[in-house]
């Protein structure tokens, strides 16, 4: 078990290690990761439900009474 | 009433459109480009053949480059479910979210896993097993796009749930009917095969480039053998998978067919506009104007293609928003359309029960509660025309879903000609002597993405009004947030996508101007 493990550690050490088109490849994609997850999602894609209601039956009253007052004909 | 600034609505559906358009770059060459990366790898497997290793292995790093800067942009459009589009993405529950949560699980992790062997498994893992890592990849890539496309055809045609008024959500009622959807099978196929033809597309402009230049002939020649005959088969049966994809829409949704032939009086032998210009006088579908300034048609076809019958009615915008004409239902039953306001007055209707249903359990009163839920649940078919103020809201973009269309089908046809073409000289071996051909193919990859961008406009553009066809318009499904913030991200989003595609073709440039690793 543990060689299978260690074989497969070294499969990706070494597969990393060689890499050198991929490094740059890596670097857009961390880069990427960063601005989506750390930048956008925090700073301009809050979850809208999830930082106004605490309760799922918050949430679908609050969805329930959009519903209702959305409506065009009353 | 609550008011809702329109910009917002509009906003929202640019910032959303943005998003899937960019994301769309990529992910049909991954799907094409994998498998005919896949194939020549094949070849080298069962000939031995070092020259088809190395085509095989400069194609996989261009593949790499796509996947990598591809990778994770279809999370954004997670993020503005959650924050542009809260609720719709609650109203949906677990019906979009189950095939999103297996994507994730299973499709995505089948493609990470083997992506590495494929990367790095050369001389480290067996032949066999490498090949098996390769085809596993493409297959976990095209199987993440079920699961996604499923998601969206249940939009399209929303089957197999049911409406819980307590929780505001809809439930799966059958997992089956929602993955199995006669919509979601002939989408998936649809969008699959014609990938292959973006895939083929890149394959052959990068090809005419080197013949051009007269460089890695060799590669070049085997590469356009592989990529002609995938690009001709992706082609026939994305025609095929069209038409069912026509007759699809033309049952469930055939305000869009009528949208994409500018369709406005309906008639019996309806005929298939082949070329045709809109009537740019014409503002709105009631205003006695002609539709076109000429057209071309091929008699009968639309009939046939919409109900597999030549003399068949095929109804227009008119007799959509009127209402009226002969029709089946869902069940098989005949009977007659239903006019766009009997329509609106069944779902305020259901509207109206939501509300009293709601009012009647807070009230603790339960035998009023479930005559409201009867309510709700007989008109909620028709839920999201409660929220149509006018009728013409309800016809969308019709010279936008036309002329898409209609530049789609002229590109595919084309490409059946191209293919043929391309791989009739490559076998005579005149290819790389018929300059004209060669810069012919050069247009190949842009006319295959304008091709498949142009299917996606189609398919989304031509329903709206509607975000799940027939049950919530777009203006219900937007949060209640300003638009000048959706105005701040989308121009972030357009800064970054634009940023990342150029960094994107700028490696890819450099990568294809270097050609196979060891050569020169």
């Amino acid at each position: 078990m543990i060689k299978a493990l260690k074989s497969v550690f070294r499969f990706y050490y070494e597969g990393f290690r060689e890499m050198k088109l991929g490094k740059t490849l890596w670097l857009i994609i961390l880069v990427k990761l960063f601005i989506m997850f750390i930048v956008l999602k925090i700073f301009f894609f809050p979850d809208f439900l999830g930082t106004r209601f605490k309760t799922e039956a918050e949430k679908a009253d609050f969805v329930g009474n959009q519903l209702i007052d959305r409506n065009t004909n009353p | 009433m609550e008011t809702l600034d329109p910009s917002l609505v509009d906003w929202s559906r640019a910032q959303f459109a943005l998003t899937a358009i960019y994301h769309w770059l990529f992910v049909p060459l991954t799907l094409g480009l994998g498998v005919i990366v896949s194939v020549m790898e094949t070849y080298y497997y069962k000939t031995g053949d070092e020259e088809w290793k190395r085509i095989a292995k400069f194609w996989m790093k261009l593949f790499g480059i796509n996947f990598a800067v591809g990778i994770a942009t279809g999370i954004i459009l997670e993020f503005e479910f959650g924050t542009n589009w809260s609720n719709y993405s609650w109203f949906v529950g677990d019906i979009f979210g189950a095939p999103l949560a297996i994507e994730g699980i299973m499709a995505f992790f089948l493609e990470s896993t083997f992506i590495a062997v494929m990367f790095f498994g050369w001389n480290k893992v067996s032949k066999k097993f490498h090949l098996a890592a390769t085809w596993l990849t493409v297959i976990g890539a095209t199987i993440s796009a079920l699961w996604i496309l499923v998601a969206n055809a249940w939009m399209q045609f929303p089957d197999g749930m049911h409406f819980n008024p307590d929780t505001v959500r809809n439930e799966m009622a059958s997992f089956w009917a929602v993955l199995f959807s006669p919509v979601a099978m002939s989408k998936f196929t649809h969008t699959v095969t014609s990938s292959w033809i973006v895939g083929s597309a890149f394959v052959i402009t990068i090809s005419a480039w080197f013949l051009l230049k007269k460089r890695e002939l060799q590669l070049a020649k085997r590469s356009i053998k592989i990529a002609a005959v995938f690009g001709l088969l992706g082609t026939l049966l994305a025609a095929y998978t069209g038409d069912s994809s026509a007759y699809q829409v033309a049952q469930k949704q055939p305000m869009k067919l009528a949208a994409m032939e500018g369709l406005y009086q309906g008639q019996n032998k309806a005929g298939l506009i082949a070329v045709g210009l809109l009537n740019p006088s014409k503002k709105s579908y009631d205003d006695g104007v002609n539709p076109f300034v000429f057209n071309i048609k091929v008699p009968g076809l639309l009939s046939l293609m919409a109900n597999r019958n030549i003399n068949s009615f095929v109804p227009g915008v008119n007799d959509l928003i009127d209402g009226g004409y002969p029709k089946v239902s869902k069940s098989g039953e005949p009977g007659i359309a239903l006019s766009a306001e009997q329509k609106m007055e069944k779902g305020t209707l259901a509207v109206l029960a939501l509300k009293d249903y709601k009012l009647a359990r807070k009230a603790g009163n339960d035998s009023l509660a479930k005559v409201n839920q009867a309510k709700l649940e007989e008109n909620f078919p028709y839920f999201g025309y409660g929220y149509i103020k006018d009728k013409k809201e309800l016809v969308p973009n019709v010279p936008l879903t036309f002329y898409t269309f209609h530049v789609m089908v002229i590109i595919g046809m084309y490409f059946i000609l191209f293919f043929i073409l391309i791989w009739w000289m490559n076998n005579k071996n005149t290819l790389h002597s018929q300059k004209w051909v060669l810069w012919l193919s050069l247009l190949g990859l842009p006319l295959a993405y304008i091709c498949s961008e142009c299917g996606w406009i189609v398919a989304e553009v031509g329903r709206q009004p509607w975000v799940i066809q027939d049950i919530m318009p777009a203006n219900m499904a937007v949060s209640q947030i300003s638009a000048g913030s959706v105005q701040t991200t989308f121009i972030l989003f357009a800064v970054l996508f634009t940023v990342l595609l150029i960094s994107e073709l700028s490696i890819m440039i450099k990568q294809i101007r270097k050609g196979p690793e060891g050569l020169n």
